[in-house]
């Protein structure tokens, strides 16, 4: 019973560390319309922002903090300078300019960093294992990454939903013309939702830099995970986005902490642990199968153009 | 223009000459350049270069002349480049690969064509066994040895029980293999990861604890180590259950694992501190070439590559057509292994010692890796009967 408990508090972390990831994304892609591949450069450059400010500062809180306050302003840079030239370009061209700033950004870092990636060490009172009920432990650098996501998703939810900009950024969603029409500063609006899209892809970022290592391309794998949500959960649905990363991270690490054992009980054993890793790694995009034939538009869409 | 004419032509006819009378020695490099892995690539290239340096440049009077090829950790990117040195360049020696599923994927481009492939480091099971083959040279180790060493120092140790942690290709399972076939107690569990996308072992980790284990064994080569002991460490578990492992803490991750990797035993072939002669010529000159940079087993296995390259090279006077006389040459081991006591099975995978690790802190307080035992002497693999090679 405890494991499962434990099962599911891993799989909770991950589902939110992946929505603070997809929901930049969906952001982005829903309300810009505009396809971002470099978002995994983003959260990648949060990572090394953490590393590096951290190291400097000698304060794990202070370090994250002005990392955040990096990547949001890249992101800001980066729409001003580069992207926003690509929006009324169609999508196959913002595939490939984004691409490319991927490469830019992967050998930008080997220049600046080094190849060999770097350490983000926690700070003492982040390592000891809390004790969540009786008997089960859980780490404390996991719990504040839930607490913090939850935080965050929360804030996220009140911009959106009770807030001015929100208004202009659901209205943005639904229709990008009309409150162009309505003599709403688009072009701000449009830098705004980027620098806050980045901010929350550097956040993903440098938080999981402790659990991993702060490395070159780290931004890529996670990126596809991040693009099986926003399908899922419906394009430019913030909503969408939270539900569906929280399936996604549940599935999956349910599916690689229990998935073993019921093979085993059918197949051999040898059998079995080969065959669970590869099905368990499918088994979100089994998901995603299941949910665009059921509802091609994700499970809350946004409202509609 | 009459003078370019013949020049063109002496051009043609010198192309057209057969690799016998080719005034250089070619060897293709295949391994990791990029991406994570990158440094790791990086390092066996810097220490074959060394060897190169120490040679002269030269082996047996002929310059030597490298082409480094990046397999990107694929599978089917490996294959390619092993194609390309083996067809349009003609190599005479390819050395490399770090992953065993990538040298699988090669080997038969090597093999089909009687070029010599030297593994540097991957040493999948099939290579020692049924897919042994003539033209096939290890200076590494059969994946099953080294933590198949580790299981023999859990049982001096006098332990019960373990759960075994490792990734999902062809060297996770030879390892987790390894670790099987000599340690005597309760295996209560078995995990394998999807390689090498996997870098969150929380789920693992879990039932890891939950299995009442009494240890872990872990192999995760490059990032994914320090990731491992990264989650290891922070869910309190390393205060808990002793963790031991293989290929998992290494010159290169240590500066990343930090403290983290203090107090974990690992099995090695090769330890910077080994107390032989060329071993300690090869570490200071590293530092001296490379400042900044720590040799590791892996540059340690390509140094080997280039002395038992050059071995056949002079044994056959540079007449690299002659193959038989230079495998002969090469199941001698006619060179100085910077790990010491170096043979060859029938297999081609040497026969050798195998020690055990550990991380100390040295006078400057950086972490490094210090020999603490023999943990078996003069170690053959398991597979060396599967070999149709006697």
């Amino acid at each position: 019973m405890y494991l499962v408990v434990e099962q599911l508090l891993n799989g909770l972390q991950f589902g939110l560390l992946l929505f603070l990831l997809a929901a930049g994304l969906t952001l982005v892609f829903g309300i810009m319309d505009f396809v971002n591949l470099a978002h995994g450069s983003l959260y990648m450059m949060g990572a090394y922002f953490a590393a590096t400010f951290v190291a400097k500062t000698d304060s794990f809180v202070l370090g994250t903090l002005l990392a955040l306050g990096a990547t949001l302003l890249l992101g800001i840079v980066l729409e001003y300078v580069a992207l926003r030239h690509l929006y009324g370009r169609d999508h196959l061209d913002q595939v490939l300019a984004t691409f490319g700033l991927i490469l830019f950004f992967n050998d930008a870092v080997r220049l600046i960093w080094g190849p060999a990636g770097l350490a983000l060490p926690l700070p003492a009172w982040l390592t000891v294992p809390v004790q969540i009920i009786p008997g089960v432990y859980y780490p404390a650098y996991r719990l504040t990454i839930i607490v913090v996501a939850l935080a965050v998703a929360a804030m996220l939810y009140l911009v959106v939903m009770r807030t001015r900009v929100g208004m202009l950024i659901r209205a943005g969603a639904s229709n990008r013309e009309m409150i162009g029409a309505l003599g709403i500063n688009i072009k701000l609006l449009f830098t705004l939702v980027f620098g806050l899209g980045a901010a929350l892809a550097g956040l993903a970022g440098l938080m999981q830099a402790p659990i991993l290592t702060v490395q070159i391309g780290m931004g890529e794998n996670i990126l596809i995970l991040a693009f099986v949500i926003i399908v899922i959960g419906g394009i430019g649905s913030i909503r969408g986005a939270f539900m569906a990363a929280l399936f996604v991270g549940i599935i999956d690490t349910m599916g690689r902490a229990f998935l073993p054992d019921l093979l085993r009980k059918v197949l051999s054993g040898a059998a079995a642990s080969t065959a669970a890793p590869a099905l368990s790694s499918m088994l979100i995009y089994l998901l995603m199968a299941i949910i665009l034939v059921l509802r091609p538009e994700g499970l809350f869409p946004a409202a509609k153009r | 223009m009459k003078k370019a004419f013949w020049l063109a032509g002496a051009m043609a006819l010198a192309l057209a000459q057969p690799a016998t009378a080719a005034d250089s020695v070619k060897i293709g490099f295949v391994s990791t350049f990029s991406g994570p892995t990158a440094v790791i690539g990086n390092d066996m290239r810097n220490s074959f270069e060394l060897a190169l340096d120490h040679l002269g440049r030269k082996i047996d009077g002929k310059p030597v002349e490298v082409i480094y090829e990046d397999d990107q950790q694929k599978p089917d990117v490996g294959k390619q480049k092993t194609e390309k040195l083996v067809q349009s360049d003609k190599v005479d020696f390819i050395v490399g690969y770090i992953w065993s599923n990538v040298l699988l994927a090669s080997l038969k481009t090597a093999v089909d064509s009687k070029t010599f492939l030297i593994s540097a480091n991957a040493g999948p099971s099939q290579l020692a066994g049924e897919l042994c083959s003539p033209y096939v040279f290890s200076t590494s180790w059969q994946n099953d040895q080294t933590p198949a060493a580790m299981g023999l120092y859990m049982n001096q140790k006098g332990v019960k029980s373990v759960f075994l942690i490792g990734p999902n290709y062809a060297a996770g399972k030879d390892m987790l293999a390894g670790v099987k076939s000599t340690f005597k107690g309760e295996v209560v569990g078995e995990e394998y990861t999807v390689w090498p996308s996997q870098l969150d072992f929380s789920a693992e980790l879990t039932k890891a604890r939950n299995s009442k284990a009494e240890s872990i064994f872990v192999f995760y080569p490059g990032a994914a180590g320090v990731q491992f002991l990264n989650q290891y460490a922070q869910a309190g578990i390393k205060a808990q259950i002793p963790l031991y492992t293989a290929f998992t803490v290494d010159e290169l991750s240590l500066p990343l694992q930090k403290d983290n990797a203090i107090g974990i035993p690992g099995a090695q072939e090769w330890v910077n501190d080994l107390p032989n002669a060329e071993n300690k010529k090869f570490v200071e000159d590293y530092h001296k070439k490379y400042p900044g940079l720590r040799p590791t087993y892996y540059g340690a296995q390509a140094y080997d590559a280039a002395q038992l390259i050059n071995s056949a090279v002079i044994a056959v006077k540079g007449d690299l057509t002659k193959k038989d006389a230079m495998k002969a040459e090469m199941e001698k081991a006619n060179f100085k292994s910077l790990r010491g006591p170096f043979k060859y099975g029938n297999n081609h995978i040497p026969i050798q010692n195998f020690y055990l690790q550990d991380v100390v802190k040295d006078a400057d307080g950086q972490l490094s890796l210090k020999t603490v035992a023999t943990i078996v002497k003069d170690d053959q693999d398991k597979f060396h009967d599967k070999c149709s090679m006697k």
